[in-house]
């Protein structure tokens, strides 16, 4: 049996998941969801900032359009770090399409 | 002077939500003053997600969840002034503030103050050592990073483990650097447990509960800090002394609601809050002065802050229409095992159910929730746990607020 603590909303459930993935603690679906993946094939949103190619001082704030695979992050956040973007961005543009199966989007506006 | 119904004096999360909410409740001539040149507060440095759950039902960012907020305001036309700071509030609610047009002056039919908080910083730990570079709060270092692209260290330990240093635990690992320990003078973290999880265990960070900093070494950079575990009184176990080597050192270690123009305006605070004392409409005991947000009550998650923003801007339109009544005051208290709970005042009127939100004073199991009035139980609710780090929230019913005869009271009782 596994104790995992659920991170889908910070109410973070204390769970139970048997050999079985059978999921005891959760208050809400999303729960037995998150304790299932979490024990077969753990994913995060990965927020960072990415370089503004045509200003300096500012970053963009950044994050995967959906969960990534948890032992991709590192190397995500390799390809993140070393991208430079030119604004005008608006929230929600891709600004790196595909990477793990993701796109990385822009979460502010830069003028 | 500018005459105006409304003044909302901060223009983060607490205080867009006060001013729309103001605004959709009828009174048009809402302003908001800030003093960062873009509205979000923190919340623009906040780049990590799981804003927004409980207010908009999905996983927003900071920045995301301010631009609702954001918008917000600019449809609606609310006025706003940035780069304005606010020197100060009068008891005839003139506030005064200082901008790149120079002094503005603004009559103020009802103020809401929306200040937010700032971190506790080393002076207020009294950690022995040099004062090499290197030692930041949290906050300073995610600003630094976030908005910024400085990259502030590359060995780090941060002490406390309170929702920020845990991020920033996260933030700094996934930039590079190495984060070798968090620590915590607490047998608890007050942190969400969500983000021990997804910001230490996933990283493998290690978390050291009743264990502080006692000493930075270093000279013109941090080299390293001695950590140490300590008694049930706080202080350091001499023989639990090790040395990390490290070039920085974070601080995560509280957060002081920003209060100084409300002293200046002799508005009474609560030693335990650091907040003002408010009735349920977020009135301070200053006539006509409201409050919500971090400035009243640090709070866990930003969804609360919007709440509390949007009860002060809905009572601020009352207010100037005349429609908050007197009505009998009773203080409303904490016993065993609570904290703190807001409001502080409870004014008896039977129109509308409020809320109660308080914190217990240290993690408990199951429990149960006693809201007493005069001696006589109003109303109880059990919850499967309850910890400091985790705000709690109990509803009184207007049936039951129409009960009450004395002074209200809320305790809890362990469930074994």
């Amino acid at each position: 049996m596994r104790k995992l603590v659920c991170i889908i909303c910070p109410r973070g459930c204390r769970l139970e998941v048997g050999d079985n993935l059978e999921v005891k603690g959760n208050a809400c679906p999303k729960g037995k969801k998150y304790a299932v993946d979490e024990c077969t094939n753990p994913t995060r949103t990965v927020t960072s900032v990415m370089r503004i190619s045509n200003k300096c001082d500012t970053m963009v704030s950044v994050k995967t359009s959906q969960p990534i695979k948890k032992c991709d992050i590192i190397a995500a956040m390799e390809v993140i770090k070393h991208t430079a973007v030119p604004c005008p961005i608006k929230t929600g543009d891709v600004l790196i399409k595909d990477l793990f199966g993701a796109d990385v989007i822009a979460t502010k506006d830069v003028q | 002077m500018i005459d105006t119904s409304i003044v909302v004096v901060g223009g983060g999360p607490g205080g867009m939500a006060a001013a729309v909410a103001a605004f959709d409740a009828g009174v048009k001539d809402v302003v908001i003053l800030d003093r960062d040149e873009k509205l979000g507060g923190i919340l623009n440095q906040c780049i990590h997600n799981g804003f927004g759950l409980h207010k908009f039902g999905r996983e927003l960012t900071g920045p995301e969840y301010a631009k609702i907020y954001e918008d917000m305001v600019t449809e609606r036309g609310i006025k706003v002034y940035k780069e304005t700071t606010v020197l100060d509030i009068s008891e005839d609610k003139v506030v005064t503030a200082s901008s790149r047009e120079g002094i503005l002056k603004f009559r103020a039919g009802a103020v809401i103050l929306a200040m937010g908080c700032r971190e506790r910083s080393r002076g207020a730990l009294n950690i022995p050592g040099n004062r090499p570079a290197g030692v930041y709060s949290a906050g300073t270092a995610q600003k630094l990073i976030n908005c910024m692209g400085y990259c502030v260290g590359k060995k780090a330990v941060i002490l406390g483990s309170g929702d920020i240093g845990l991020i920033m635990a996260r933030r700094l690992t996934l930039e590079g650097a190495k984060v070798e320990a968090v620590c915590e003078i607490m047998p608890y973290s007050s942190g969400l447990n969500r983000n021990i999880v997804q910001c230490l265990e996933d990283f493998d960070i290690p978390l050291y509960l009743s264990t502080t900093v006692a000493e930075i070494h270093g000279k013109d950079r941090v080299e390293g800090v001695t950590i140490a575990e300590v008694d049930e009184k706080r202080q350091v176990i001499e023989e639990t002394k090790r040395y990390i080597p490290c070039d920085t050192l974070l601080l995560s270690v509280g957060l002081i609601p920003e209060n100084e123009l409300t002293k200046e305006a002799g508005i009474e605070l609560s030693p335990v809050t650091s907040g003002s004392v408010v009735d349920q409409y977020r009135m301070t005991k200053l006539d006509g002065v409201f409050a919500c947000g971090n400035v009243l009550q640090v709070h866990d998650l930003v969804d609360y802050v919007s709440e509390e923003g949007e009860i002060a801007g809905k009572s601020a339109v009352a207010y100037v229409r005349g429609e908050l009544k007197e009505e009998k005051t009773v203080s409303v208290s904490a016993g065993n095992g609570v904290r703190y709970v807001l409001p502080q005042m409870l004014k008896v009127t039977d129109t509308e159910d409020v809320d109660l939100y308080l914190r217990v004073t240290q993690p408990y199991g199951k429990v149960k929730f006693h809201v007493t009035s005069g001696g006589e139980l109003l109303t109880s609710v059990t919850r499967l746990h309850a910890t400091p780090g985790e705000m709690e929230k109990i509803k009184l019913s207007k049936e039951k607020i129409a009960l009450v005869k004395g002074d209200v009271q809320v305790y809890l009782e362990e469930v074994l």
